[in-house]
């Protein structure tokens, strides 16, 4: 028999309001911007999709992309092997296994503009620790106010020291899940350690690490607050990322509706790429 | 293949073992026969997944050897030692397919892939998993995943001794019963040595020829499950093996009889040895009521199916009968009367009674 009761409903707005408040209103006002232009005054004119158009063949645009792919394709090539391998290195079981964790934690916990402080004074070529001693001990011409390439290897350094502790974690966890008699049954079987990485070790990761590239791509792709800090998107653009460029038309020159539309491509963007990788790294899971 | 033999084993989990209790195992010496199917047997933490572990090269002895025919393999890795063995949690390769899973041993081992092929097959036929040789792995029901497991130790044909370590703990009761007649037929077929690994006595007696039950890091009985039944040669084996277990009461001893709660009791022969603490042991299907024999008070009476059990008090003392039938009412005053040729004293646990005409 058909039930009448719509009582159900009720309980559901509490949800609805909460997600409407902090996610659709928020939106729509991107959206709104993202159509019209206004030179203040509460004034709008109607401008269809001019700006997705303009943002879309502009160069700035494509070359802040095109760093943008490239800083999280580094990062994610060199985060993700390494932190299997941390991983991998880590103690099982014993008086280790607390410490390890801990000092695997710590970096995580640091702020985010604090983590952008701490390499900007310590990589500055006179006065910090890592620049005085690469220039001035080695010999090494660094220095990352003025070099693209070394702001590069600042910035992707910064960020492996801050973030491969997600993937040590993440696949710490997986690892140690794994009961003894598989490494055992292993032994016996005569399976070398590479055959044992990559039948017993991977697969078992195997969830914990699309969750850690997931996350590590999502994170790194709408990075912001630590490249602000050290370089500023500097020397010159060099390491003006999507998102810093993003606050850069959008609160340095006031342009809300090329930055609305912006935001819009840039959230477009990091949506598809997360579900292209979800769906390549889950596609065989189904028996 | 080979004979298996353990000399002087004995193992402690500890850097510097102090005294007996620091050992996990104390002192095994055992010889198993070349082809024999064996169980071991025991409770939880006894040793017996110690002395399997040892056995299979994953636990190195801190003392003793173990010898595979003539050749000592104490100190051989396990992938050295042609040994298989199928864990408690089937583990298989998730990402391979059955047919890669069953292979997976001998392409370690760099055999010819024509004659992969031909084990595989051959594996797979014994196993009823033919037609599931090329679906993965990971998708395939607990008893099927056990099934497997179990086909890569066979899988190779050099292979000395195939062990089980509680095997059937995570299938379902209704397969358990299929797998291990499996097990009883795969046994006949490839004719390896098969150590069985359980608490579980109806596995251990249905499986094995010989069953070596432990206790606390010793081997206290090895013997055929009737040997067992009938002759236990400690009250742990009486106790732990038979449902209900032997019934060990308090009693002192002289020649041949027992006194228990004033009462005089015929045992199987002579008392042998002095000192200790001594107990009567007797199984409650060899205590049947009559006209004559100790007093008891009947305390409760479970119908079972198949026979009834029969709770007494004599004196202070609880003991337990198994009747076919003729059970009396619970309440009422009996006389309980011992088969003789099945009583017996254990002196510290140990049998103290010598078979007449033995």
């Amino acid at each position: 028999m058909r039930t009448e009761n719509q009582k159900a409903w009720l309980f559901v707005i509490p949800v609805l309001a909460l997600v409407a408040f902090n996610a659709l209103v928020p939106m729509m006002t991107v959206v709104n911007y993202s159509v019209q232009e206004t030179f203040g005054n509460n004034q709008f004119f109607w401008e269809g999709l001019g700006w997705f158009e303009q943002i879309l063949r502009s160069d700035r645009f494509q070359a802040a992309l095109g760093r943008q792919f490239m800083f999280t394709a580094i990062i994610l090539a060199i985060e993700v092997p390494l932190g299997i391998i941390v991983a991998l290195s880590m103690p099982r079981k014993g008086f280790w296994v607390p410490v390890c964790l801990v000092l695997m934690a710590l970096p995580m916990l640091i702020p985010w503009n604090v983590v952008g402080s701490m390499w900007n004074i310590f990589t500055l070529p006179k006065i910090g620790l890592l620049g005085y001693f690469l220039n001035d001990v080695l010999g090494i011409n660094y220095d990352m106010t003025q070099q693209p390439i070394s702001a590069w290897i600042t910035v992707v350094v910064m960020d492996v020291w801050h973030w491969t502790s997600l993937v040590v974690l993440l696949c710490y966890a997986g690892l140690v899940s794994i009961p003894d008699a598989y490494y055992q049954a292993a032994k016996i079987d005569g399976a070398s350690a590479w055959s044992v990485f990559r039948y017993i070790q991977l697969p078992k990761m195997k969830a914990v690490l699309t969750i850690a590239v997931l996350l590590r791509f999502m994170d790194s792709f709408n990075i912001y607050t630590e490249p602000f800090v050290l370089t500023g998107g500097g020397p010159g653009n060099s390491t003006t990322l999507l998102s810093i460029d993003l606050v850069k038309i959008a609160l340095g020159q006031f342009d809300l509706g090329p930055a609305a539309a912006m935001s819009l491509i840039y959230f477009a963007i990091t949506l598809l790429v997360s579900w292209v990788f979800y769906v390549l790294m889950t596609k065989d899971d189904q028996p | 293949m080979a004979q298996i033999k353990l000399s002087n084993l004995k193992h402690s989990y500890y850097p510097n073992p102090q005294g007996p209790e620091d050992y996990a195992l104390k002192e095994i010496d055992v010889t198993w026969r070349d082809g024999g199917a064996y169980a071991l047997l025991g409770p939880s933490g006894c040793g017996k997944s110690t002395l399997l572990n040892i056995i299979s090269g994953l636990l190195m002895p801190s003392e003793g050897r173990i010898l595979f025919g003539d050749s000592d393999v104490t100190a051989l890795p396990p992938d050295q030692r042609n040994i298989a063995q199928v864990f408690q949690f089937p583990v298989i390769y998730d990402t391979m397919s059955v047919r890669e899973n069953l292979a997976f041993p001998l392409k370690n081992r760099g055999a010819a892939p024509d004659k992969i092929a031909s084990r595989v097959q051959e594996i797979a036929e014994m196993l009823d998993v033919v037609e599931m040789l090329d679906t993965r792995a990971a998708g395939l029901s607990p008893d099927n995943k056990q099934k497997i497991s179990m086909g890569r130790g066979l899988v190779r044909d050099d292979v000395n001794v195939v062990m089980f370590d509680e095997p059937l703990t995570v299938i379902d009761p209704h397969l358990k019963w299929k797998l291990r007649s499996k097990l009883k037929e795969l046994h006949q077929r490839v004719q390896a040595t098969m150590i069985y690994v359980t608490h579980d006595q109806t596995e251990a007696l249905t499986f094995a020829d010989e069953v070596v039950v432990m206790q606390e890091g010793e081997v206290v009985q090895i013997g055929t499950p009737v040997d067992l039944f009938e002759r236990p040669q400690h009250t742990f084996v009486g106790h732990f093996i038979g449902s209900p277990g032997m019934n060990v009461l308090p009693c002192q001893a002289t020649g041949d009889h027992a006194m228990f709660e004033g009462h005089e009791v015929a045992l199987e022969g002579p008392v042998t040895g002095d000192g200790g603490t001594l107990t009567l042991g007797v199984r409650p299907e060899h205590v049947a009521i009559g006209e004559s024999g100790v007093p008891a008070h009947v305390t409760k009476v479970s119908d079972v199916g198949r026979h009834f059990i029969v709770e007494a008090m004599v004196g202070q003392t609880p003991l337990k009968a198994v009747l076919d039938h003729g059970a009396p009412e619970q309440g009422s005053e009996v006389r309980l009367s011992f088969d003789a040729a099945k009583t017996r004293v254990y002196r510290d646990g140990w049998i103290a009674t010598q078979e007449r005409g033995a």
